[in-house]
């Protein structure tokens, strides 16, 4: 079979940074957090099934400061990443491929989940002070 | 020499002789998350109360014990399948590898089994 001179893709220390490949990147950091997230839920369904003070134990960790940064980090994973895959499931269809479209699209979502997030804490924190 | 046509070659067959299927239940527990999530995270802002007995209630209502646990099947599917892409194109000395996909692997179904029977604890424990 005769080679075929394909585009190569640059490497990726010469690869100029942009909002299309930090939004990808992205995409998957906050797909790894969010496979903690997940192993967190499953861990608070299990402090829950065990008692109450294994639930206590959970919710003195989740409410520290530390804890509660932790929550925030996943809650803006969990927006980005639900924003930015509905944009994928877009591409998927056959959407908004071309380069205006996909940064708009991309901004967007960063935006989206900035609000989300916000909106989810103010609602969380004021209701717990309540 | 093959006689297949270009095209019925490549058809569904990527260099790893597979894939589709991965990519296609990538987006199909993708898809049914968004709904579970979204419910999830409004019912936990919503809820009088994140205490034991508030909580244990919540939890073993019917309805939301089985949207419980279709969320942590599909959350953990949906997990497995991601980081196993990542594992794979991050991780490339071949004993490593095997290593730590089949360590994802059997992560994952560990926290699907915990998860989907930690439900049913709470709803079967929880006076009605």
């Amino acid at each position: 079979m005769s080679q075929v001179s394909r585009p190569l893709s640059p490497h990726l220390q010469v690869y100029r940074w942009q909002i299309s490949n930090t939004l990808s990147i992205l995409h998957r950091i906050t797909g790894v957090a969010l496979a903690l997230g997940g192993c967190a839920l499953v861990g608070w369904l299990l402090a829950l099934a065990s008692g109450q003070s294994a639930y206590a134990a959970l919710g003195g960790v989740l409410g520290s400061l530390l804890g509660q940064l932790v929550l925030m980090v996943w809650t803006f994973s969990f927006f980005y990443h639900l924003c930015n895959g509905l944009r994928h499931l877009a591409w998927d269809a056959g959407y908004g491929f071309d380069k205006s479209a996909a940064r708009k699209s991309g901004l967007a979502v960063v935006a989206a989940a900035g609000v989300l997030t916000v909106i989810f804490w103010v609602v969380a924190l004021t209701r717990v002070t309540a | 020499m093959s006689l297949k046509s270009p095209l019925g070659r490549v058809l569904g067959l990527g260099s790893a002789g597979a894939g589709t299927e991965h990519w296609l239940a990538q987006r199909l527990s993708a898809v049914a998350m968004v709904p579970l999530t979204l419910w999830f995270a409004v019912s936990v802002v919503s809820l009088p109360s994140l205490d034991f007995y508030s909580m244990t209630a919540w939890v073993a209502a019917p309805l939301h014990a089985v949207l419980l646990a279709l969320l942590v099947v599909a959350l953990v599917y949906h997990s497995s399948l991601g980081t196993q892409v990542v594992a794979e194109d991050y991780v490339h000395a071949p004993g490593l590898r095997v290593a730590i996909l089949a360590a994802l692997r059997l992560v994952h179904v560990g926290l699907a089994v915990a998860g989907v029977f930690a439900v049913f604890l709470i709803a079967t424990r929880a006076p009605l």
